[in-house]
């Protein structure tokens, strides 16, 4: 446990100089730069780069999740379920095409930038997410369920009083799932010219400076490590609220 | 009064409960008993709505169930099942608020309630409140279930195989206490149960479906007495009748003067036991405490002759 949270600030740390103070980590890349090249990416603020990539990531996630559980709670209702082969066959559809793909057939549309970035990893991040949260919400203890309409909860207070809270946990790993695809797969947008840090790694796959790539790669990798333990301490904690694992205390 | 009229529940035509009719007397226990298919659950969860009738109509306190919407009329009727249900993400007061939550009671109601029903289960307030429900035991965790059924002092309980989770000593302490509640608080309960001994045990009244019929319907000594069918007959257990009729019989009824030794039972004791006593003992009678007398006997002949008393 203290093994773990010393590793954590490390990371942490770690993370921080090379977004904040990337030159103290020259001697370390000099090495993969080519011979009198630069070392350290200048042509842009890393951190704005990583705020941007981040901003990416949310939006996109966030906005999956939303429309994701919509649709999983519209399935799993009585009236609903007729629908469910037909929205999961949506959300694979979203999953089978490549985000490449989706990035060229969206720039006709979008124009170079934020946009066909976000519709890429929305349509990529729905799968995950609507998997789960169909598997949360219809895998609840029957007896509770039962229980809940036998002492007379209305469908709208079953739903956000029981079901959801106790699929919750559930959810949220499809969210984690789909938060840490959508981490790495934000680098491509940057082949429509999207602000991310796939830029970093680009320049250097584009310029053959090693150097640059590993930069780019070593702080998209710190972060989704990262955010994967957060999310993933935050569900054992719920799950703990909810008594699952208290059993044999 | 409950009165249950003429209701049926079709499944694809074919009848699970079949124009069943019974009344059932306010601050009563009834056991409703069958075999795994007999549509007992299904006529319990016609009740309060779980499962919509297909015809007739059940009337609490004169009032039509169907006059409600289904919501509001399950928080008139306490409900309580087998493995409770209760909500793991809930404390056990949350759990037990559960009902008066709903109806808007004040927070200092719904926290006497809360703490007047735990003292009721034996459950100090002040350590069983704010544990979780993973954090009980099975015993504990089913009387938790029957407090939320009973928080709001419905009109009516109804249990369905509340105690088939529970191991046989737990069961019958449940069973106890069930029944020693019922009369404190004058409950009106309906109970599901596939088991004629729990049914005979708490039942005031003991109604005996078979393939969606209600076969029989009359209290414990006359379904042992009288079985109005073969089933019913099998379900109280052929040769177990005698016993299970002197089951239901306290010592205090057939006490009579005369000389015993030994130390006196207590008056509430059941011939069947008494009988146990007789035999393990090998005497031919037992000394009885009597609350306004000497101690007076029962007798082996005594118990022989009420268990014959039935022809």
């Amino acid at each position: 446990m203290k093994a773990g949270l010393i590793l954590r600030l490390v990371l942490i740390a770690l993370l921080l100089a090379l977004v904040l103070r990337p030159e103290w980590f020259a001697f370390a890349f000099a090495p993969f730069a080519p011979e009198g090249g630069p070392v350290i990416y200048q042509r842009a603020s890393l951190l704005s780069l990583s705020l941007s990539h981040l901003g990416l990531v949310a939006a996109a996630s966030l906005a999956a999740t939303v429309l994701a559980g919509t649709l999983a709670i519209l399935v799993t209702r009585p009236a609903g379920a007729a629908f469910r082969p037909l929205s999961r066959t949506i959300t694979n559809l979203g999953q089978t095409f490549p985000p490449v793909a989706v990035l060229a057939l969206a720039v006709p549309a979008l124009g170079f930038g934020a946009g066909p970035t976000l519709v890429a990893l929305f349509l990529y991040g729905l799968l995950p997410i609507f998997e789960n949260a169909v598997t949360g919400l219809s895998t609840l203890p029957p007896s509770t369920v039962e229980a809940a309409r036998g002492i007379g909860l209305n469908r709208w207070q079953r739903l956000v009083r029981v079901e959801l809270p106790l699929a919750f946990p559930v959810i949220l790993t499809g969210v984690r799932l789909s938060v840490v695809i959508a981490l790495g797969t934000a680098t491509i947008g940057s082949t429509v010219a999207a602000k991310t840090l796939g830029e970093v790694i680009i320049a250097g796959l584009l310029t053959n400076n090693t150097a640059y790539v590993l930069q780019g790669g070593l702080i998209v990798g710190l972060f989704a490590v990262l955010i994967y333990d957060a999310l993933v301490s935050l569900e054992v904690r719920l799950a703990r609220r909810l008594g699952l694992e208290r059993k044999g205390r | 009064m409950i009165e249950i009229d003429q209701i049926s529940k079709l499944y694809a035509g074919k009848a699970a409960v079949d124009s069943v009719s019974m009344t059932v007397e306010t601050g009563t226990i009834t056991g409703i008993v069958g075999t795994s298919g007999s549509g007992k659950t299904t006529l319990l969860r016609m009740i309060n709505r779980l499962v919509e009738p297909s015809s007739g109509e059940v009337r609490i306190n004169g009032e039509p169930t169907s006059s409600l919407a289904p919501h509001i009329l399950r928080r008139r009727i306490g409900y309580a099942i087998q493995g409770h249900g209760l909500f793991p993400h809930y404390t056990v007061a949350r759990n037990i608020a559960a009902v008066p939550r709903l109806l808007g009671w004040s927070k200092d109601k719904i926290a006497a309630r809360v703490d007047e029903l735990l003292d009721l289960f034996s459950m100090e307030p002040s350590q069983f409140r704010d544990r979780y429900p993973a954090e009980l035991s099975g015993g504990q965790q089913q009387r938790v279930g029957v407090a939320r059924a009973l928080a709001s002092r419905p009109d009516l309980l109804l249990m369905d195989e509340p105690f088939g989770a529970l191991d046989p000593i737990i069961r019958s302490r449940a069973q106890d206490d069930l029944r020693r509640i019922q009369r404190t608080l004058g409950s009106t309960i309906m109970l599901v149960t596939h088991d004629m001994e729990e049914a005979i045990h708490l039942g005031d009244q003991v109604a005996v479906m078979d393939a969606g019929r209600l076969v029989q319907h009359a209290a414990p000594a006359e379904i042992i007495r009288a079985p109005a069918t073969d089933f019913v007959a099998e379900m109280v257990g052929g040769v177990e009748r005698p016993l299970r009729l002197l089951s239901l019989i306290p010592v205090a009824d057939i006490t009579e003067d005369g000389p015993t030794d030994g130390e006196a039972i207590d008056p509430q004791t059941s011939l069947r036991d008494a009988l146990a006593m007789c035999l393990w003992a090998g005497r031919e009678a037992l000394p009885v405490a009597r609350p306004d007398a000497p101690p007076g006997r029962v007798t082996l002949d005594a118990i022989r002759a009420r268990a014959a008393d039935h022809q």
